[in-house]
Order: C-alpha cells, then structure tokens, then sequence
C-alpha cells in the first residue's frame, strides 16, 4: 500500500510565560498507509493532539514545529505556505474535534455548516454537496437523514452531533481524517453507535485515519495500527493485535492494566454491619415547587438505599440519570424535597445549612473536576489547614504536621504543600481534592466521578490509593460514575440509576447477569479490549430503543 | 491539553527576575503615575510662588525662565499652580476611588454569595442609583449642600459605587458557582470567610483593574465639576478648575491653558497604560 503520511523526526517546541522554551515533541516518525486507521494512545500531555495538528499543518498558539517532516500525499505540511495549507485543509485531510457541540455553530443550521467546505473550497454546487452530505447522514446512520440537516445544533443529541461532525469532515472527500478523541465526551450506550458509524465509513471509502483517544479499548475497535506515546516520545509501535496480546513496553503493560481491574476483597466487619447511611424514598429536583411540594423537574424520584459500615456504594448511570442530583442531595448541597436520610442512626436536616459542624464533619464530598474544586489562588497548605482549624480547631504546629501526614497518606511529596493548585497535575489535584476531604477525618466519603477526569493509568493508582485507605481508616465511600469497570473495582454493591430511578440493585459478583433490560444494556455496552468486540457485539434493537438518547 | 501560553516571543519582558513579567509600557504608565504622587506629597516644598500671589505683570504670559509654564489670567506662576493642584486632583480622586470600589466590591460580594433578596434588594437600590446622570447628581449635592473636600470626595464615591459593585458581583457570581465554594459552604463555614478567603482571592486582579478605569472617570469627573465652578474653591484649584479658570487663553494659545489639560491627560492615560499591562505572574517556574 501507498504511504499516504510520512512523519519524520518531528519537533514541536512551546514557548513557555518566562520565555524558555520546550521540546514537546521529541522526534516522532510515523507512517500511515492509505486507507490505514492509527491511534496515538497515551495519557494528557503526552503529546498525541499536537501530533495530529501537525498533519494539518498547525501548531497551537505559543507551539511551533522546530524540525522534521510531515509529509501529506507527498506535500510537507511543515514548509507549505498558510495559504497553500488553508487549500489542502478539509480537501485532502480533515479534522473532527473532541466537543462536537463546542465545534457547531448554534446560530446556524447544520445543513449549512457541513455543506461550508465545499463552498470556501468551490468543490461542488451547492445542491450536490446538499445531496453529498444526505448520503453521508445515512452513511453514517443518522436519522432523518433528509431533514436533520435543516435543524440547529442544539435540537440532536450529542452522539448525533458528534456523527454529524464527521459527515463535515468527509464532505471534501479527504484521504485523511483526523478524530480527536471523538467519543470521549459520550455515553457508552451512545459511543457504541458513533464507532459503528466512523469505522463503516472509513472502510467503506478507503480513507486513512488519525485515531487520537487515551482509551485503548475503544481504539482497538477501529485502529489498524496503534502508537502508543508518553512525554512527546514513541514508547511503542504495532498493528493493534501486537499491541493487545504481546506488548513489549513497560508503558503499554501499565495501559493494559489499568484495564484488568484487580478485584477487590470484600472487607469483613469484625461485628454485624450496621447501617451507616440510610436513605428512604429520596426526591431531588430542580424548578419552582408544585402545588405537591415536589420540584417542577425530578433528577432523583423516590430512590432508596443503604451503605453499611466499612462498605462501598456504587451509583451507576448515563448522564443525566440523575447520580451527581442524588449525591448533592444526600450531602444536602441541593436540600432533598421529601425522603429521609439516616447518618450513623441520627435523621439528618434535607439542607446542609440546617446540620451540625460535627455532622457535616463526618460526611464529606468529593467532587469530579478537581480544578473547579480547589481554589486557584491558594496553596495546597492553605487548602488543607482550613478543615484542620475549622473541625478540628488545631493550632499552627498541629496541623502542619498533619498536612504532611495527609500529603503522605496520599502519596504526594511534601514540598509540594508550598504550590498553588494550577501548578500541579491533573492526578496531583485530584489526590490535593481527596486529602481536603481526609482533613476532615470523615466517615463516609461521597465521590462523585472522581476519576472520569484522569486519564486510564492515573484513575487506576487514585482507585488502589482509595482502596487502600479504606483499608487503613475503615471509610465508606459511595462511588459515583458511569465507568462500570470503575465502580467494579471498588464497591460491595452496585445501584443502576436510569431516568431518576433505581433500576437494579446488584453485586459486583452478578455483574456478569442483570436482571433489569436496562442494566444488561449498559454492561453490554462497556468496550472490551478485544477488537472483533465491536463486530461481533448484538444488542437488541427494542431495547436500544427504548432507552438510547442517540 | 500542554502548553497553553499565548505569548508571543516578541513581546520585551522586563523584570522577570523577581518571578513577575512587567512591560515596558506598563512602567512607563507606572513612573508618571509615580511622578505625580510624589508632586502631590511634596507640592509646598517645591513650588517656586505661593500659588495665590500675583507675582507676573504680564496675564497669560508665556513659559519664561522665571515662569516655567507662563502665568494665568491674573498673572499666577501657573507652575505652582500645577503643582498644588495635583494634591486636589490626585489626593481626591484617589479617597474617592477607594471609597467607591471597597463598598461596591464588598456590597457585590455578599450579594453574589448571600443571593436571594439581599441580592435583589441591592441590586435594584444601586440600579435606581445609577440610572441618575453622574455630573447631574454631582451638581445637585454640591449646589445644595456645598462644594468641601469632604462633599466632593463622598459625591464621586456615591456615584462610583453602582458600577463597581455591578463588577465586583457579576465576577463573583461566576466564582461562587465553583465547586470549591460549595466544598466551602458544606463545611460550614460563614458568608465572611467566603468572601474573604475564597471569592477575593480569585476576583483581586479585574477589580484593580476596574479601579483604575474608575479612578480615570473619577479624575475626569472631578476636573469636570471644577471647570463647572462647583470642584476645588479658589484661590485653590485642581487641575480642572485651572482650565476653566484660563479659558480665556485659548485664543492666544496661553500655556496656562494647555499645561493642566496635558497635567490631566499624562495622569489619566498612564493609569490606562499601567491598568492594560499590570505585572504578571509567570507560571513556569521551573528554571
């Protein structure tokens, strides 16, 4: 086959505020055939979207390519002019962002913009790439593919938006197309449905692809060859079978592993287990409160449970289910409408405002995006004596010798106390947002996703490091999130949440066998590492159906 | 996803040593700034005449050896002049904008975190407040209770207040939504220690910034009401007031009439500059 890219040797270097400069890509050469799938694998800032911004010829702000080649259908992209790269962007190689939705322009119909290439280039009139771009919609099993082109952006669902983006990209009939963690942001009951459609539409017109993800399963469904990357560096190279069954880099083994989750050994109570949280016929919602005294809009109707002692919670769920409601109401954040919830055998009021220090203390919360929890302008000192001096009213020598015992607790190095949250990683935050929570010397711990931020490797360490302190501090943890092998991993008991509703509770031991269609759909739906997956998966129809946004 | 800087090389860096980058621009604004508060501290130790004698026979005269920058419509040493009233212009302008933007910012916090009808009470109250013409308001407190130091400085805060506490709120409506304020707020902890440790924090650096936008309003304002007559009473004068005062000398291009105009543009244009290009931090610190 004719190599359709040639990258050699390519060096991108950023400008940093000081003025010093960094190589963030350290040589890479790569080489696609035509009509190839690769993935670039690897964690946050190892590098893999700069890459494939490079075969368009662009460099983010404040980056620049110092070096190498990055040769297109025999063009180098590196020394073309801006006006000759703005010709062979969107005919010969294409782009489909991460946020489909962030991508479309909400003031404009879809029709218009997936049709915009062929204008700014003059490919075609405007009616052929009107009937172009409805034959790509049912390509790419869209439906309504006659008419969804004349609605707006925000009237389809994502995984929709997220297809209809692609059909943008195909629309020039590129050779090449870059996706850049194109299902990231969906649901795997969606996601399942969005891979379907690229990979036919790749194999159907022979086109290469660039498969940018940090998810190895889902790339195993479409990539020929994987390339796996760490630091701006190739750690490891192959066809994806080589790299599923016989991987050679200590890198990709640690990938790999993230992916076995080690099963968790049930932690025996020495006595009978009591009930730490009881949770009776809860209502959450949102809106203006009906003549009944519910909310207008129920997130959470009516939903029951219990976490005993010493023992993990697992809430699961697609977005919108209405898991982050229940956990906000449970901590009293957004007080409850009706419903009862039992601490430690004492009712606690629906609203945080109205409960004691101590019990506000004993029960804390843990939130998904460690950059919006922890406040900018303070430093990770300053972030975990607060709880220290509220709860617990120590003085200046105690509770700097806490900070480090916390700091040590959640393996981070002590001299970091001295930085200030922008200054650390994403895993590093997410441990600083779990150690204010142990500040506080708590009972239970609500998580709510707190690993759906991090990438595959660094959520598997958070996932052992809580694991771990369970085993030291006797915690309760309710695990909120929609990644089953997350919650599999860590808890005693598993509640599926669909609709504001407590669908199924089960075991992790029955996972394997849900009772509920609904439950059976969204284990079913979770990507395995195994690339004939995707092909081979049925799911029926009815029930997709039935409980599918897509 | 790496690197997020959007700052071109080309961009002069200066004093990047102690951990902040400032540019060049910035200091310019900032040494004019300086050059005049130190006028307005040491105004009476320098000033060559007392600024209320006639000392020129000439009026309007034009800028001499003896007389730097001419002499007024009574034959004043307009340099003296100057001088002293940049005590009035900057000394005013500088306790009223303070004034304005601790109230406001304070009043928008609490109203951004307490929410509810605290929030919507204020709200209204300064809305009403704002929709009165600033200069129309200034004329009517200083016609009816008359023109003091104290009068005016209270009158340009009162004004200002509305604007900076539109500010100050919508800013810190946007950072009480964070997460870290609920972490915070189910904690338990009061609306003061919100507001102080974990909203003023995150809001400091955009409301000095509108300080120094209001600071300018407050000088123009100032000189305004003083050329109207109702600012700084004589035989003193700020600098607004000495352009009214020397009117008269614009059709024989006096100096007088020229020197406090460029007095008031030098101070107002340097805060702009230094306000746009206010030091930053640099991130990477790993050198």
């Amino acid at each position: 086959m004719a190599k359709l890219v040639e990258i050699r040797d390519l060096k991108v270097e950023a400008t940093t505020d000081s003025g010093r400069r960094v190589e963030i890509i350290k040589g890479v050469s790569i080489d696609i055939a035509e009509g190839e799938i690769v993935a670039l694998i690897g964690e946050s800032g190892s590098g893999k979207t700069t890459i494939a911004l490079t075969l368009l010829g662009y460099a983010r702000p404040g980056c620049r390519i110092a070096g190498g080649r990055v040769s297109l259908a025999g063009r180098d992209m590196v020394t073309l002019s801006e006006k000759q790269r703005a010709k062979v962007r969107g005919t010969e190689v294409a782009y489909v962002p991460q946020s489909a939705a962030a991508a479309f322009n909400p003031a404009a119909t879809i029709m218009d913009q997936v049709i915009e290439v062929t204008r700014i280039h003059g490919l075609m009139t405007p009616e052929e790439a009107r009937s172009r771009a409805v034959d790509l919609f049912r390509a790419l099993s869209l439906p309504e593919p006659e008419t969804i082109g004349s609605r707006y952006p925000h009237q389809v669902s994502g995984g929709q938006l997220q297809r209809l983006s692609a059909a943008m990209a195909l629309i020039g009939n590129p050779k090449l197309v870059i996706f850049d963690e194109p299902t990231t942001a969906l649901d795997v009951t969606t996601q399942i449905e969005v891979l379907r459609a690229f990979k036919s539409v790749m194999k159907q017109g022979g086109i290469g692809g660039v498969y940018v993800s940090h998810d190895l399963a889902v790339v195993a469904q479409i990539a020929d060859r994987i390339v796996v990357l760490k630091g701006g560096e190739i750690q490891e190279a192959g066809t994806t079978d080589d790299i599923l069954t016989s991987a050679k880099h200590p890198y990709t083994r640690e990938l790999l592993a993230a992916f076995e989750p080690k099963p968790r050994q049930a932690f025996q109570a020495a006595t009978a287990p009591a009930p730490l949280l009881k949770i009776d016929g809860l209502v959450a919602g949102y809106g203006q409160i009906q003549a009944d005294g519910l909310p207008l809009v129920r997130a959470v109707e009516n939903v029951s449970l219990k976490v005993e002692k010493g023992r993990n919670l697992g809430i699961i769920g697609e977005s919108g289910c209405g898991k982050s409601t229940l956990a906000r109401a449970i901590a009293g954040i957004l007080p409850a409408a009706a419903g009862n919830i039992v601490f430690d055998g004492v009712k606690l009021d629906q609203s945080a405002r109205q409960r004691s220090r101590e019990q506000l203390r004993e029960m804390q919360i843990v939130f998904q995006y460690a950059d919006t929890a922890l406040n900018p302008a303070k430093s990770v000192e300053d972030i975990l004596a607060r709880p220290l001096t509220f709860y617990h009213g120590m003085g200046a020598k105690a509770r700097n010798a806490r900070i480090d015992q916390l700091l040590d607790m959640v393996r981070l190095p002590r001299n970091l106390r001295h930085r200030q949250p922008g200054e650390l990683s994403g895993g590093q935050k997410q441990r600083v947002n779990f150690a204010r929570a142990l500040a506080a010397d708590p009972k239970l711990i609500l998580c709510d996703e707190i690993t759906s931020a991090l990438d595959t490797v660094v959520a598997a360490a958070v996932i052992e490091l809580l694991k771990e302190l369970q085993r030291e501090l006797g915690l309760s943890y309710v695990f909120i999130s929609h990644d089953l092998s997350v919650v599999e991993a860590i808890c005693d008991e598993i509640v599926v949440m669909y609709g504001g509703k407590k669908v199924e509770e089960i075991t992790p031991a029955k996972v394997k066998a849900p009772q509920h269609p609904y439950s059976q759909l969204l284990f079913s739906s979770v990507p395995r590492l195994d690339p004939t997956w995707l092909d081979g998966l049925e799911q029926d129809p009815e029930l997709v159906r039935a409980y599918c946004r897509r | 996803m790496t690197m997020t800087s959007s700052e071109t090389t080309s961009e002069r860096m200066t004093g990047s040593r102690f951990g902040y980058r400032f540019n060049i621009v910035g200091m310019i604004g900032l040494s004019v700034i300086l050059f005049w508060a130190i006028v307005a501290i040491f105004a009476p130790l320098i000033i060559p005449y007392p600024v209320g004698e006639i000392v020129d026979l000439d009026y309007f005269g034009p800028m001499s050896a003896d007389f730097w920058l001419g002499s007024d419509y009574l034959g004043r040493d307009m340099f003296s002049r100057i001088l002293m009233g940049a005590r009035y212009t900057v000394g005013i302008s500088l306790a009223a904008v303070t004034i304005a933007c601790f109230s406001g910012v304070v009043l928008g916090m609490i109203a951004a975190v307490a929410g509810g009808w605290l929030d919507t009470v204020l709200s209204r109250f300064l809305d009403a407040l704002n929709s009165i013409p600033s200069k129309l308001f200034g004329l009517v407190v200083v016609a009816a209770v008359g023109s003091s130091i104290p009068v005016l400085i209270l009158t340009l805060s009162v004004i200002y207040i509305p604007g900076s506490y539109r500010f100050a709120r919508a800013l810190a409506v946007n950072i009480n939504a964070m997460d870290f304020v609920t972490v915070a707020r189910i904690r338990g902890e009061s609306t003061w220690y919100l507001i102080r440790s974990e909203i003023l924090p995150n809001i400091v650096g955009p409301v000095l910034a509108d300080l120094g936008i209001r600071f300018v309003f407050i000088v123009l304002l100032l000189s305004g009401l003083s050329f109207l007559g109702l600012g700084v009473q004589p035989p003193y004068a700020d600098w607004g007031a000495l352009v009214r005062e020397n009117i008269g000398g614009l059709p024989f291009g006096a100096p007088a009439v020229m020197a406090p105009s460029f007095a008031i543009a030098s101070l107002t244009i340097s805060v702009n500059l230094l306000i746009d290009n206010l030091p930053k931090k640099i991130r990477d610190r790993s050198e």
